[in-house]
């Protein structure tokens, strides 16, 4: 078997691990990292459900092979809490009741931050587009669109009240 | 997964050398999006996977007049959709790329690969074979679950619809593919590249398995031309159409000059439609004038069964297409 012995920065560490070639990065990240936020869905790219960022774009884990990402930044759910706090995302998913049985969640919630690192201020439909290669079978996205809403203003609100601070 | 070798060649030469002369035995990686489904589906077992995203010469958009455009083959979806000058001269084709809403896939995808990406048919994807036939070489589809197969050039022995959104715009335009193997490059209209196999030993495509495409050439837009893609879809993302219509027109005046209309995912190749062409042609493009096209598109269409309403879903996007590339019609 083609095994390759690879380092891969996940989350800020650096993991040096023996992979075997033909296996995904969601199974690296779930059997060998244990990070076990990132979930394990269709397997075929058609529910989002494994979504990480790479270099701060949004990919499918299950069709995405580590070989291939050495010296990329591979960012999960598990590194998205910002200074050991949760990222306004997180909290707003949490009170919005965006979140039901919670499988699509991680992924949603890595597409949302992929969108506002591009796009501090979008529109619903914005939104939407930006999450429209995430399956939720729960929420209906109503609940969805709404805690990305929110989390938008938060940032946008501290934003002002810093500004106002220092003026 | 079954394991495979991995290569990442750097050289189109040295990719061309690693991969197999016949079918089956090795496979190019691009994107890997459908690759990685057929490999996990167990549909492809190759010994060996070429990938070929190191290779620096199938990567870049340039845009020049009157060059055109030339799209390297790693070109992803998303960047083609960055691209201003594409934007700008050819909507068809982003049209047809923003129906891949996906960020993921689009971020992930390949153009290469999305000409290349292997049909959907359920029976192809259950390892049952491109034509899909039980032991005694009957064929699934025509006894089965039919709804998602072909209502054109469907006489046989394939029955699946060809997958790729953006190949009815890139032929609209009269683009080209530069293909490299092992005796050089060669370049096929974007047309004449698809194929319906009549054996299971015959790809969709016309490539030997040690072949590359490598580019897209597409020629500069003519004065006067317009252009769209209209698709019909059963869910607005994460899904394929089930039918759609690129076309593309040259006005003079308010008149049709030339024509191009190319349906997409109604048969095992992408179906240029020299009927509803010739329904435009000399005519000042009227509601009536669209729907006549329409009609002619999908006049020889036929049902296996199960799938008469994409006879009409064809119809709708092709009438819808040319309204929108004039101006008149629903845009989305
Ligand atoms: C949920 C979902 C929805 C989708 N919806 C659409 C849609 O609406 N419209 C649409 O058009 N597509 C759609 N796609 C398909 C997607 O666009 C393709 O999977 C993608 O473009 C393939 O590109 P890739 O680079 O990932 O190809 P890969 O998976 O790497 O390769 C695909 C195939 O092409 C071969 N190949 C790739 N590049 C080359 C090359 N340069 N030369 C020779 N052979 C090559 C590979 O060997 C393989 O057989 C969808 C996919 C998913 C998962
Ligand atoms: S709302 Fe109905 S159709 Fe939609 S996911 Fe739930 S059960 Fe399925
Ligand atoms: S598990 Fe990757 S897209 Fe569904
Ligand atoms: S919360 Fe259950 S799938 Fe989205």
């Amino acid at each position: 078997m083609d095994v390759r012995l690879l380092t891969l920065n996940v989350n800020g560490e650096q993991h040096t691990l023996a992979v075997p070639v033909c296996k995904t990065l969601l199974e690296v990240l779930r059997e060998d990292l244990h990070l076990t936020g990132t979930k394990h869905g269709c397997e075929l790219g058609e529910c989002g459900a494994c979504t990480v960022l790479v270099d701060g774009e949004p990919i499918l884990s299950c069709l995405a092979l580590p070989i291939e990402l050495e010296g990329r930044e591979i960012l999960t759910i598990e590194g998205l809490m910002e200074g050991g706090r949760p990222h306004p995302l997180q909290i707003a998913f949490a009170e919005m009741g965006a979140v039901q049985c919670g499988y699509c969640t991680p992924g949603v919630v890595l597409s949302a931050k992929a969108l506002l690192d591009r796009n501090p201020m979008p529109t619903r439909q914005e939104i939407a587009e930006a999450l429209s290669g995430n399956l939720c079978r729960c929420t209906g996205y109503i609940q969805i669109l709404d805690a990305v809403e929110r989390a938008v203003a938060w940032v946008r609100e501290r934003r002002l009240i810093l500004e106002e601070g220092r003026s | 997964m079954r394991a495979f070798e991995y290569v990442s060649p750097t050289t189109k030469e040295q990719a061309v050398a690693l991969l197999s002369s016949t079918w089956g035995e090795t496979e190019i990686l691009a994107g890997g999006t459908d690759l990685l489904a057929l490999l996990k589906d167990d549909i492809v077992r190759p010994r060996r996977v070429v990938n070929i995203k190191e290779i620096a010469e199938l990567r870049g958009i340039s845009f020049s007049m009157p060059a055109g455009l030339r799209i390297g083959a790693t070109v992803t979806l998303q960047e083609l959709l960055d691209h201003p000058d594409i934007a700008r001269h050819y909507p068809a084709l982003v049209q047809a790329a923003r129906g891949v809403t996906s960020p993921q896939i689009r971020n992930m995808g390949t153009v290469g690969g999305d000409l290349c990406q292997r049909p959907r048919c359920w029976y192809f994807r259950s390892g049952f074979g491109l034509l899909a036939r039980d032991e005694t070489g009957r064929s699934l589809v025509l006894e089965g679950d039919n709804r998602y197969h072909a209502i054109l050039g469907n006489e046989g022995p394939a029955y699946f619809v060809n997958p790729s959104s953006l190949a009815p715009a890139l032929i609209a335009y009269g683009a080209r593919l530069r293909i490299f193997g092992p005796r050089g490059t060669r370049e096929i209209p974007v047309e004449r590249f698809f194929r319906i196999p009549k054996s299971e030993a015959e790809r969709e495509y016309d490539l030997q398995p040690n072949e590359i495409v490598t580019e897209i050439l597409v020629p500069p837009p003519s004065a006067g031309m317009v252009s769209a893609t209209y698709e019909v879809r059963q869910r607005e993302a994460l899904d394929w159409p089930l039918a759609t219509a690129s076309v593309a027109l040259v006005l003079e005046g308010q008149r049709v000059r030339s024509a191009r209309v190319v349906l997409g995912h109604v048969a095992p190749i992408p179906w240029p439609s020299p009927e509803a062409e010739r329904a435009l042609l000399g005519k000042t493009v009227s509601e009536e004038v669209a729907q006549a096209a329409a009609n002619a598109a999908v006049q020889r269409a036929r049902s296996l069964g199960k799938n008469e309403y994409k006879i009409q879903l064809a119809r709708v996007a092709v009438r819808r297409a040319i309204q929108q590339a004039v101006g008149g019609g629903a845009r989305r």
